[in-house]
């Protein structure tokens, strides 16, 4: 960033047309990119599981179908025991979407209740709860959960819903207990307590309406934090294996060596379906970041004016003229140079104002 | 109190929970459930047996708080029982022979990322708007995608189409471990595609956060007058800028360490490195339960240790914290 910044005289590159302004026009590209990306896997798991062209578990006894590559019989290929990979993809964004949802659902209520709770009781609850969110932070949550996962009589889709909500809960607690405290301190909370609301009154209907996006951020990451362990826990082999999900797929082509056979299409799918879900949500929170943060925004709410790059903090442009132009790399490497200043101040039109600023500092 | 103080009892804390929460989780289960367990190890041996009953609190163990006592007892003495699939050996000669593996690799892979993360952020946040934020979205993929994934992907091009690294194992077959050049040589060769695994997973993690920061730290008027005074740029970037926008960043580190560490167990899986993720897959898949209690307290151990060092740093570069230290 430098001090002075070129200003081109032609106004077309000034004139910056203004954004619509609805509901998806004003969201930041990222946020668009996320829910697209996001909605194509929630489509491909409510109509997939009714589309898929074999049953998931069916194995096929022919010897030809055993590991067979993709084909036009089987768009993804089969499995060692002849499945048919596509069906059990589609089948395992279903119900790994569907973990992830309710594990989502579930953890941010709880969270909700404990952050507003521990703002609302103060006092010994609040440190207590605080304490406790903190404690589970700190804890790493993988072997916990496969410690409690281990130990449940039963394994599959009810007890790894339990189990992950009941340690995704902490971030969500200190970032909306955050929250609760500064809106608490506002004027309208203490107006409506004069006018004799109820507590619970205040919480449902004025702090929770001010924390939706905040509610909605922890929702997505909590969705991202159910994905990534429900699928690392099935990949260990802690889910019900009879059941097809991302996690179980990336087991069984683990556990039958598909990489030692060269079986790319039974991996690879289940484990690109992950990432690119992922993904989506990562997207999608920098989206909902970038909202109400627009210093990180990136290219797209800078201006480019003269050829230079203005962010909107940086400080007005001062008109004078252009640098020459420069490489990206070069133009890297020269920001970091002393020369850089140099030659900005030999460019500066008034020698002797500069003169008058005091220069600490390293100087030749 | 001084924040180093603070931050110990807060460890001594988290410990004490993990402690409790892995003795009770057993008895949590209900009889029904313990009885399942017991008989899945039919032909166990008599001490092997007795010493699981004692974990799973059956049998005449005594009052509950004697058990917790003596729980207590075995844990500070590093003594985890005995392992009930690999009779007679101990569970903490299985968790010494692990270790230092999965440290090694880990530590130091997760070290590298954070320092490179962290430049590559510096520059990403200092030339806010370039070819960086152009890339950002192909980031934020390879931050979702779970590491054992990438290992996967990694093997099948670096190990299988193209034979440039091995397919796993923590050194080549035949080698006896020991120090000499031939066995450290392989064993780095081999940890070469994990670490990489690791550094290329979670580099982008830092990158962003330390990106935002940044970000928002230029924003400051602190950096403005640095520029005004007309500092050099690198003196503006990293000694005005970096270093405040720093201690979010190490911050952060702390508590991103659990799920690093808990990603690159899973990895260690499909490299068959013989760290403890191996360790734990062989525990889960074959109901060993002294084992994966002890996995549980060493892993969570080791993180609340890396804790406790990043705050040491924190105090180091943070003259408010050393402040208050001095006060004392």
């Amino acid at each position: 960033m430098t001090v002075t910044l070129p200003v081109s005289a032609d106004p077309a590159a000034l004139a910056d047309p203004p954004r619509n302004t609805g509901l998806w026009g004003g969201l930041p590209p990222k946020a668009k990119a996320g829910t697209v990306l996001l909605g194509v896997f929630v489509l491909a798991g409510i109509i997939g599981p009714l589309v898929t062209p074999y049953d998931p578990s069916y194995q096929n006894p022919s010897p030809a179908l055993s590991l067979h590559g993709p084909s036009a019989a089987h768009l993804l290929g089969t499995t060692q025991s002849g499945q048919d990979v596509l069906s059990q993809l589609l089948e395992g964004i279903r119900l790994t979407l569907e973990l992830a949802a309710v594990v989502g659902i579930v953890a941010t209520a709880l969270s909700v209740i404990v952050g507003v709770a521990a703002a609302f009781l103060g006092g010994f609850w609040d440190d207590l709860l605080s304490l406790l969110s903190n404690v589970f932070l700190v804890l790493p949550a993988l072997p916990l959960l496969i410690l409690l996962l281990g130990y449940l009589p039963q394994r599959g889709q009810t007890p790894t819903i339990l189990v992950l909500s009941a340690l995704g809960w902490p971030w969500g607690a200190r970032v909306i207990r955050a929250q609760t405290l500064t809106i608490r301190n506002r004027d309208f909370i203490a107006a409506s307590r004069e006018t004799g609301e109820r507590t619970w009154r205040i919480i449902a209907f004025e702090i929770i309406p001010n924390e939706v996006s905040l509610i909605a951020a922890n929702f997505v990451n909590t969705v991202l934090y159910a994905i990534g362990a429900s699928v690392a826990l099935a990949f260990i082999g802690l889910a019900d294996l009879s059941s097809w999900s991302l996690g179980t797929m990336l087991y069984w082509a683990q556990s039958q060596q598909a990489l030692q056979l060269g079986a790319w299409w039974w991996f690879a799918p289940p484990g690109l379906a992950v990432a690119l879900i992922g993904t989506s949500l990562v997207l999608l929170n920098t989206g909902i970041d970038e909202l109400g943060n627009p210093r990180l925004r990136d290219a797209s709410s800078v201006a480019k004016i003269g050829g230079r790059r203005l962010h909107p903090a940086d400080p007005t442009p001062v008109l004078h003229a252009a640098p020459p132009p420069r490489g990206r790399l070069a133009g890297l490497a020269h920001s970091f140079s002393r020369r850089s200043l140099l030659e900005e101040r030999g460019r500066r039109p008034a020698p002797a104002a500069r003169r008058a600023a005091p220069r600490p500092g390293g100087q030749p | 109190m001084p924040f180093l103080l603070r931050r110990l009892v807060f460890y001594l804390v988290a410990a004490w929970v993990a402690l409790t929460a892995n003795f009770f989780i057993p008895r949590a289960m209900g009889g029904s459930a313990i009885l399942d367990i017991l008989s899945k190890f039919p032909n166990l041996q008599p001490s092997a047996y007795k010493a699981l009953e004692a974990m799973l609190g059956v049998g005449h163990p005594g009052s509950i708080w004697h058990q917790y006592m003596s729980y207590l007892d075995d844990v500070f003495h590093f003594n985890f029982g005995t392992d009930v699939t690999e009779y007679p050996a101990k569970v903490s000669t299985l968790l010494v022979q692990t270790i230092p593996w999965t440290l090694t690799l880990v530590g130091s892979a997760t070290i590298i990322a954070f320092v490179l993360g962290t430049l590559l952020g510096i520059l990403a946040g200092w030339r806010h708007g370039g070819w960086f934020d152009r890339v950002l979205p192909g980031l934020m993929f390879f931050q979702a995608v779970p590491y054992f994934f990438l290992a996967l992907i990694l093997l099948e091009v670096f190990a299988i189409s193209v034979h440039v690294f091995p397919l796993g194992q923590g050194y080549a077959g035949g080698l006896i471990p020991g120090w000499h050049w031939s066995f450290i040589g392989s064993a780095i060769y081999h940890s070469l595609l994990p670490a990489f695994t690791i550094v290329i997973t979670s580099v982008a993690g830092w990158m962003l956060q330390m990106r935002n920061v940044m970000i928002t730290t230029i924003g400051e008027d602190y950096v403005l007058a640095g520029q005004a005074k007309g500092l050099p740029n690198h003196r503006v970037v990293f000694t005005y800028a970096a270093r405040n926008a720093l201690l979010p960043q190490l911050q952060g580190f702390g508590l991103a360490l659990g799920f690093v560490v808990s990603g690159a167990i899973v990895m260690e899986i499909v490299f068959s490195y013989p760290g403890i993720g191996l360790l734990l897959l062989n525990a889960v898949t074959s109901n060993d339960f002294p084992l994966m209690q002890a996995i549980f307290l060493v892993i969570t151990f080791t993180v609340l240790l890396a804790n406790l060092i990043v705050d040491l740093i924190i105090v180091f570069v943070d003259p408010r914290a050393r402040a208050q230290e001095a006060a004392r």
